[in-house]
């Protein structure tokens, strides 16, 4: 048995694909966080005052505020002095279209997979590729502009979109609401913004791809969706970076607002470096992101696979305000060697008839810790409202752990909470099982963990389960013993 | 094609099987019945190469191979399939993707090319229908939710698409109904080509009286305690096992 699970350990050692560096010359602020630089910040980006403002009272409230440490993690102490707050790198003239983007960069995101000029760029998914602090490029950006659709980078947003901007920042997570939301609000850079005019079902796929390149930065997206009443639309992240003994810091903040029967599906592929294989280096990624089913029949959907990060600190959340709105977490934590991760949800059920459903996957393996956090909040007012959570964790060897918070709070005794959990083990019969039936060990790991994840994978769009599923793989691939 | 000589086989520390011997020809059926926790499993598992079976003594060759140099997938592509006696449950793997990624898996082993789909389907659907199965068992996940009959005609359908050598079916008539036991015997005997061997075990005549054996052995104790014809499962099944007592007495 052990010989077994000292040998799953080796299958699972990670080989981190998108760990290269690419060599350009960065534009850089110098380290520190105070009130010059928040405000180089936003000269940089010619920011409009009210913004400066607003970033200015995030600072002053986070500089009231201390780390959160209900989290099952052990966070290092994170010199927040010593970070650059803007790294992004030098365009002689902010380029126009794709054309005009510094190849190095294009071949970036050429090897990253994502492509973005007109020959090879994915057929149906729109990209917009930010890279450290600055968004380098958004395709398909004049087939979405006929749909009425806007997609762009934030700081664009804020350029030719100022009123939109204006009325939704800070409206679903305000920068009071905690200690990474306020230092974003502060510091935030780049990230996409959307907008769904009503009653427009967005005509293909959107999809952000971030990626940290430059050395003892930060990233500290935002990004903002807008869906009007009965749109709809699917949007997807997905972020790497390069391999570094240092650990480095991502925070970010994703607004989401759905109005009167909008559709919001958002998933996530993450990716960031997660450490070598004794912990050294990888990023922290304290991440908040929340949707407001704003207005009556609203739907959102969070769907994640989070393979990377040395510690993830993360909870994609649902208001669901609106009557009959309706809240979904789909989501594959994946955890080895020395990962942390402690992530989940919170469901608010404030309209009558809502209901939410939360499917939650962990996977451990080598000294990895992973956990569950969800909340199940039912107010006074919520009539009826439904809740499902199904909470499973997988564990690959004796010395990693697997973590289940489930909080309920019900106010309203129509309410019904249902809860489901369960932890098991890659069980020695199921790998003898596959082996025996003529499927190698590696092979046969990355059967049962895809079939353990498989709720979670159908909820992703095509093109990016396979994608999920081939990064599962590569995370579980390595030299047998 | 099975020769085992004088084997012992350890499990956790505790040894299981105490010199076993057993020789299986070309195109033969050979029946192993035994009372409970004699070593039959153990016999199964070992030769199958699971971890923690340690043959400690003795030797097994295999179609003209020294069993104990290879892994369990190793094994399976040169031929030898174990059926279950409890089948496992892989939750989320789909049954016809997982029979056909092992069934390419040991082509690709043997340098082999893989099987399309189309080929595939073709020859799953053709054992489904022999063992009166429900197609949809094709759909669902690896044993997950089946009845115990569905776990034990799924291991004949897998032994069906692989078309092994050698195949070991330890305890697949337990639990069967008549009706269900007639459809394996049918789908163990559309098997029997003259070459491809089997090792039947068993608690049951039943099951042999639809496979007509070519011998039979006892195993207690992890030894094989007496050898014969179709006679000797007969005079079990009449007598049980209390006879082997009196013999060894
Ligand atoms: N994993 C194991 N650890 C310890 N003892 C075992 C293990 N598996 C089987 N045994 C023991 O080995 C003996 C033979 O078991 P088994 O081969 O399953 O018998 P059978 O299949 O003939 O009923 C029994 O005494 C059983 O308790
Ligand atoms: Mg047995």
């Amino acid at each position: 048995m052990n010989q077994t699970v000292e040998q799953v350990n080796q299958v699972i050692q990670q080989r981190y694909k998108a760990g290269f560096y690419t060599d350009i010359e960065s534009d850089r602020v110098r380290a520190g966080l105070d009130e010059e630089i928040i405000a180089m910040i936003s000269a940089k980006k010619e920011e409009p005052s009210w913004l400066l403002e607003w970033r200015l009272k995030a600072f002053h409230h986070w500089q009231t505020m201390r780390e959160p440490n209900w989290a099952h993690l052990k966070v290092p102490a994170i010199d927040l002095q010593k970070i650059h707050y803007y790294a992004a790198p030098k365009q002689k003239n902010r380029p126009k279209s794709l054309d005009e983007v510094d190849p190095k960069l294009l071949e970036t995101f050429d090897k990253l997979g994502v492509p973005l000029h007109e020959r090879a760029r994915l057929a149906g998914v729109a990209v917009d590729a930010v890279f450290d602090s600055v968004s380098v490029g958004t395709t398909f950006q004049k087939e979405l502009k006929e749909a009425g659709v806007i997609f762009c980078s934030f700081s664009e947003a804020v350029k030719e979109h100022p009123e939109l901007v204006r009325e939704y920042l800070g409206s679903v997570v305000p920068f009071t609401d905690n200690y990474f939301a306020a230092l974003n609000s502060a510091v935030f850079s780049d990230g996409s913004f959307v907008y769904i005019p009503a009653n427009t079902r967005c005509p293909m796929e959107l999809s952000t791809y971030f990626r940290i390149n430059a050395r003892d930065t930060g990233q500290f997206e935002r990004t903002l969706i807008i869906a009007e009443p009965g749109s709809e639309v699917s949007y997807l992240e997905g972020c790497t970076a390069p391999m570094r003994d240092e650990n480095q810091l991502h925070a970010a903040v994703v607004e989401l607002v759905a109005r009167k029967k909008a559709k919001i599906k958002y998933s996530t592929v993450q990716n960031w470096y997660p450490g070598d294989e004794n912990g050294k280096g990888g990023i922290y990624n304290f991440v908040t992101k929340r949707g407001d089913c704003r207005e009556d029949d609203a739907r959102i959907s969070w769907t994640q696979v989070e393979t990377g990060s040395a510690i993830t600190w993360k909870y994609p959340s649902c208001i669901l305000r609106g009557d009959r709105s309706a809240g979904e977490f789909y989501s594959v934590a994946l955890t080895h060697n020395h990962q942390q991760a402690d992530t989940g949800t919170k469901m608010i059920h404030l309209g009558k008839d809502t209901t939410s459903k939360i499917i939650s996957k962990g996977i451990s393996a080598g000294h990895s810790n992973n956990s569950y956090r969800g909340l199940v909040r039912i107010a006074k007012r919520a009539e009826n409202a439904r809740n499902y959570t199904q909470c499973d964790s997988l564990l690959i060897g004796k010395t990693c752990g697997a973590h289940t918070f489930p909080y309920i709070e019900s106010a309203n005794s129509t309410a019904k909470v249902e809860h489901e959990a369960t932890t098991s083990r890659i069980g020695e019969d199921q790998l003898f099982y596959c082996r025996a039936r003529g499927l190698d060990e590696e092979d046969a790991v990355a059967m049962i963990v895809d079939g353990f994840c498989k709720e979670v994978f159908k909820e992703l769009p095509m093109e990016f389960a396979v994608e999920a599923k081939a990064l599962l793989e590569i995370s579980l691939e390595g030299a047998v013993g | 094609m099975l020769k085992i000589n004088n084997l012992k086989v350890a499990v956790n520390g505790k040894e299981i099987l105490k010199g076993l011997d057993l020789n299986v020809g070309p195109g033969e059926l050979h029946a192993i019945m035994g009372p409970n926790g004699s070593g039959k499993s153990t016999l199964g598992y070992a030769l199958a190469g699971r971890d923690g079976y340690e043959m400690t003594d003795g030797s097994v060759e295999f179609d003209g191979q020294d069993l104990s140099e290879l892994e369990p997938e190793e094994r399976a592509a040169a031929g030898l399939f174990l059926a279950f006696q409890y089948p496992v449950e892989i939750p989320g793997v789909n049954n016809a993707y997982f029979l056909r990624a092992a069934l390419n898996a040991q082509r690709k082993a043997r340098g082999e090319e893989e099987v399309d789909s189309m080929t595939f389907l073709k020859t799953v659907r053709e054992s489904i229908k022999t063992l009166k199965m429900d197609e949809a068992l094709l759909k669902r996940a690896v044993n997950e939710g089946f009845s115990g009959g569905e776990k034990k005609r799924n291991e004949i359908v897998q032994m069906a698409v692989l078309q092994p050598k050698l195949a070991i079916l330890d305890e697949t008539d337990s639990g069967l109904d008549i009706d269900a036991l007639k459809l394996v015997a049918e789908g163990i005997n559309g098997l029997r080509d003259g070459k491809r061997s089997f090792v039947v075990i068993t608690h049951y005549q039943r099951l042999l009286d639809y496979l007509t054996p070519d011998r039979v052995h006892v195993l207690s104790d992890g030894r094989i305690v007496e050898s014969g014809g179709q006679e000797l499962s007969q005079r079990l099944e009449a007598e049980g096992y209390a006879f082997l007592e009196e013999t060894a007495a």
